[in-house]
């Protein structure tokens, strides 16, 4: 296949794709589980400010939890029903830990809220993106950053492009794709209301050429607007914000800066359909579609109502929740193990892959590294992993830092391609993750030596002053007899060595 | 909960990859057997018993698992290198003390597999080199290619126990190399035309060797296909040894010898592909492996021509691997985003 105009980055992998397995079948819709659980923290940036109490009737789409400044989402009632706790739940998260969570028991009348189209294109953009910071849309790739966030732009650097991702180049996820089949106009209709916030003169979306189906419906959504839709070849990581931008344009977004800083703005598809949805419809953003999959039964996609526990998930695809089994939530490459299967369906899940031997088996013993550089020919950012594997395991973190550990976007293809079988990605976490801890006691014991070097001057600018008084009161007693023109020389001149003092405690 | 992904590889392990430039190395070695005769095997096969008996020990002593690191196959890798590296008439010991010293020297004294400095297997010719130059300068005389026959059994006695055969049997088996040849000819004063007549000759090199060297290079393209090896290296070194005997060979033809003589004599090829492209003891950066090639090209002109010995390759390669990490560290390519 040829392709136009685009602009190959160094590296990359091509695992095999596993995404036929949840595309023969269409979007499935689960029914109205038992109980909703709803993490307050969804997204990046600030927990959203709880906005019920146990007991309190919801209805579906009213804001349960209200977004708490600027970088933050709020969470909507998935259906309505009754609030039955809050409460810590155990997490779909990489931690394992528990956070809290609003749980609704629905009523499963399924009574909408009012629901409050915005005709978009009567307000401006200010009104627009504080109607969307009501929404609770957030990226829906998996970065779930808060979505008004990222139409709010700076007036010195105006966005000239927006890049609809549409590559999900993770194998096995297929949601995206799903999307794309069956809801292509709602994709196109969100990109249009996207550009014209940001402003942007051209929107291109970029799309693996794995995805026919996918991509033709998107032409033909696409085939009235001045959208283009471009093929990018499929290699991972070409979803990866920075790597699409450089696969489309041929611009290399660097590590400390954001695309905004160029005038590129990135989208998810899914995440362009919820502003859709929200702003054409007044439908909050209460459910996604997730891909179930892997050694499941029957793999397909569903639309899920945020909190769904992923047991139900299961069920529809064949499962037994009962049997101890291993899910992993994203995809095999930068995905995690959930900590159990009793977690929510949240924001940030778009994937979950039922493991099992066949599919992901157990890693390979270890052997040393034998310099062979198979993993700087992967590497998407063009890094040395073999080097920064070396100071990691050795903990010369300094070291993997002047070899840019921190541009490491940990995309896994240094582990794919490793005939050691080192977890080299690992070694970067841990590596990264010290330097963080390092840092931070650092500040922690500068900020200490700074307070206690302040107090020791309050100490000390307090003796002084102590000494000055007891100067002055045995001036007073000794020197009755002299005169008051003396007397009020001394206190001038005591009162300017006060003066000088407290300057200099000043600066 | 440790993140543990990537969940996937797509990777040949080490052995893979080790046994696959073994396989390289077998047109190279057949073609040695058609030219030379048997002696060559048998020094494989001494080359490979000794590897194995002296990593297991060590191994053993070291308290690392045995199995995995004999079948990781690069102890092979080495010994076969050494083994068709020293001359084919060799006695016995001459191939078991140089793997044994390559072996351990060479490899698990900078802690086995992955760690050595050194390119293990020119290590080993270099300590036989300086040690015994004398076995170490006798090359045998093309037999198969000049008489048309060779008694094999004669190869055995000489490898066993040279003192089985004649002196005539043996001075009428050996010769020097033709770049020994042509460094002491050269300085009887002979012009290099009259040289290259001698009956070790070829077209391009030796008689023999520049046939054994096309084995090679055709194990080295099945290396670049398997994406085993990366075309830097090769293109690198050959290129700057060509370069570097082009300019000398047009100044003076009578002199030095053409620059396809040079790429096909001695240990040329096989150095190109097999040698410095050893990924623990050379650089990994794609300039790294460019500058990597050059210097050792030209290095090896430079002893060829201007050093004591007939043939630099081993020492060549041992003095570029002081400076890989230096290399590496000038040479680190452009990170993504970066100036």
């Amino acid at each position: 296949m040829q392709f136009k105009n685009i602009f190959k980055f160094h590296g990359g992998v091509h695992p095999n794709g596993n995404k036929s397995l949840s595309t023969s079948l269409p979007i499935g819709r689960l029914p109205i589980p038992k109980k909703l659980v709803l993490p307050l923290r969804q997204h990046v940036g600030r927990v959203a400010k709880l906005k019920v109490k146990p007991g309190d009737q919801v209805l579906k789409g009213q804001i349960i939890a209200e977004a708490d400044g600027n970088v933050s989402a709020s969470i909507h009632a998935p259906t309505s029903g009754k609030v039955l706790k809050i409460s810590e739940e155990i997490l779909p998260h990489p931690s394992g830990l528990p956070d809290f969570c609003i749980t609704i028991e629905p009523d499963f009348k399924d009574t909408w809220i009012e629901k409050k189209p915005i005709s978009w294109k009567k307000l401006d953009r200010t009104e627009l993106i504080e109607a969307l910071s009501q929404s609770g849309i957030v990226g829906l790739g998996g970065a779930v950053f808060p979505t008004h966030m990222k139409l709010r732009i700076n007036q010195s650097q105006p966005i000239n492009t927006l890049v609809i991702n549409a590559a999900e180049c993770e194998p096995f996820i297929t949601c995206d794709d799903m999307l794309m089949r069956e809801r292509a106009d709602e994709i196109i209709q969100g990109a249009l209301i996207a550009q014209t916030i940001l402003g942007a003169k051209e929107c291109v979306v970029g799309i693996e050429n794995n995805k026919i189906e996918a991509c033709e419906a998107l032409k033909k959504a696409a085939q009235k607007t001045a959208i283009e839709i471009k093929v990018v070849p499929t290699v991972y990581p070409s979803g990866d914000a920075k790597r699409l931008i450089y696969l489309l344009m041929g611009i290399e977004v660097p590590k400390e800066k954001r695309s905004m800083d160029l005038g590129i703005q990135v989208f998810n598809v899914a995440t362009v359909a919820a502003i859709y949805r929200y702003l054409e419809l007044g439908e909050p953003s209460i459910s996604r579609v997730v891909t179930i999959t892997g050694a499941v039964k029957a793999p397909q996609n569903y639309e899920a109502l945020f909190g769904t526990p992923l047991s139900e998930l299961i069920i529809a695809a064949g499962g037994s929740p009962n049997k101890t089994k291993k899910f992993i939530m994203g995809g095999p490459m930068m995905g995690f193990d959930l900590p159990s299967i009793h977690v929510p369906v949240t924001k940030a899940m778009n994937c979950v892959i039922e493991s099992s031997p066949e599919l992901f088996p157990a890693p390979k013993p270890v052997m040393p590294c034998i310099r062979c550089a198979r993993c700087a020919d992967a590497c998407p950012v063009n890094l040395q992993p073999q080097e920064l594997y070396w100071f990691s395991k050795s903990s010369q973190l300094e070291k993997a830092k002047d070899y840019n550990l921190f541009d490491c976007i940990e995309c896994g293809c240094c582990t794919y391609v490793c005939p050691s079988n080192i977890p080299l990605v690992q070694f970067y976490r841990y590596a990264k993750s010290e330097i963080i801890a390092q840092e931070k006691s650092k500040e922690a014991a500068n900020t200490a030596r700074e307070r206690n070097e302040f107090r020791l001057a309050r100490i000390e600018r307090e003796k002084k002053e102590r000494a000055e008084r007891h100067a002055q009161k045995a001036l007073g007693a000794n020197e009755k007899q002299a005169d008051d023109e003396k007397k009020s020389t001394i206190a001038a001149a005591m009162e300017r060595v006060k003066q000088n003092q407290q300057e200099n405690i000043k600066t | 909960m440790e993140n543990r992904s990537p969940y996937i590889v797509d990777a040949p392990s080490v052995s893979v990859i080790m046994f696959k430039v073994l396989l390289a190395l077998i047109p190279g070695i057949a073609l040695y057997v058609y030219a030379f005769g048997l002696g060559v095997i048998i020094n494989i096969f001494l080359a490979s018993f000794t590897v194995i008996l002296t990593e297991s020990a060590i191994l053993a002593i070291r308290k690392l698992p045995i199995k995995v690191f004999i079948l990781d196959g690069s102890g092979l890798v080495a010994a076969w290198l050494l083994a068709i590296s020293i001359p084919s008439i060799a006695p016995w010991w001459i191939i078991v003390l140089g793997t044994l010293l390559c072996i351990s020297f060479g490899k698990h004294v900078y802690g086995g597999l992955g760690y050595n400095l050194f390119n293990p297997a020119m290590l080993g010719y270099a300590i036989l080199l300086i040690s015994f130059p004398l076995i170490m300068s006798q090359w045998q005389i093309p037999n198969n290619l000049i008489e048309n026959n060779i008694d094999w059994l004669d190869q055995i006695k000489i490898i066993m126990n040279s003192s089985l055969l004649s002196k005539e049997t043996i001075d009428a088996m050996s010769s020097a190399t033709p770049l020994d040849y042509i460094k002491t000819q050269l300085t009887l004063h002979q012009p290099l035309n009259i040289i290259q007549q001698n009956k070790i000759f070829g077209f391009l090199g030796g008689k023999g060797l520049e046939l054994i060297s096309l084995g090679y290079l055709a194990g080295g393209l099945y290396l670049l296909k398997e994406k085993i090896i990366s075309w830097h290296l090769p293109v690198a070194f050959l290129s700057s040894l060509f370069l570097i005997s082009l300019i000398f060979y047009s100044i003076a033809p009578d002199t030095y010898a053409s620059p396809l003589f040079h790429v096909m004599s001695g240990g040329s090829i096989l150095c190109a592909f097999f040698i410095i492209t050893d990924p623990v003891s050379g650089p990994t950066t794609p300039k790294g492996k460019i500058y990597f090639g050059i210097a050792i090209g030209l290095l090896v002109f430079i002893i060829r021509i201007f050093g004591g010995y007939p043939e630099g390759v081993a020492f060549a390669v041992l003095l570029m691997n002081i400076f890989v990490p230096l290399i590496d560290s000038l040479t680190q390519p452009r990170i993504f985003g970066h100036k």
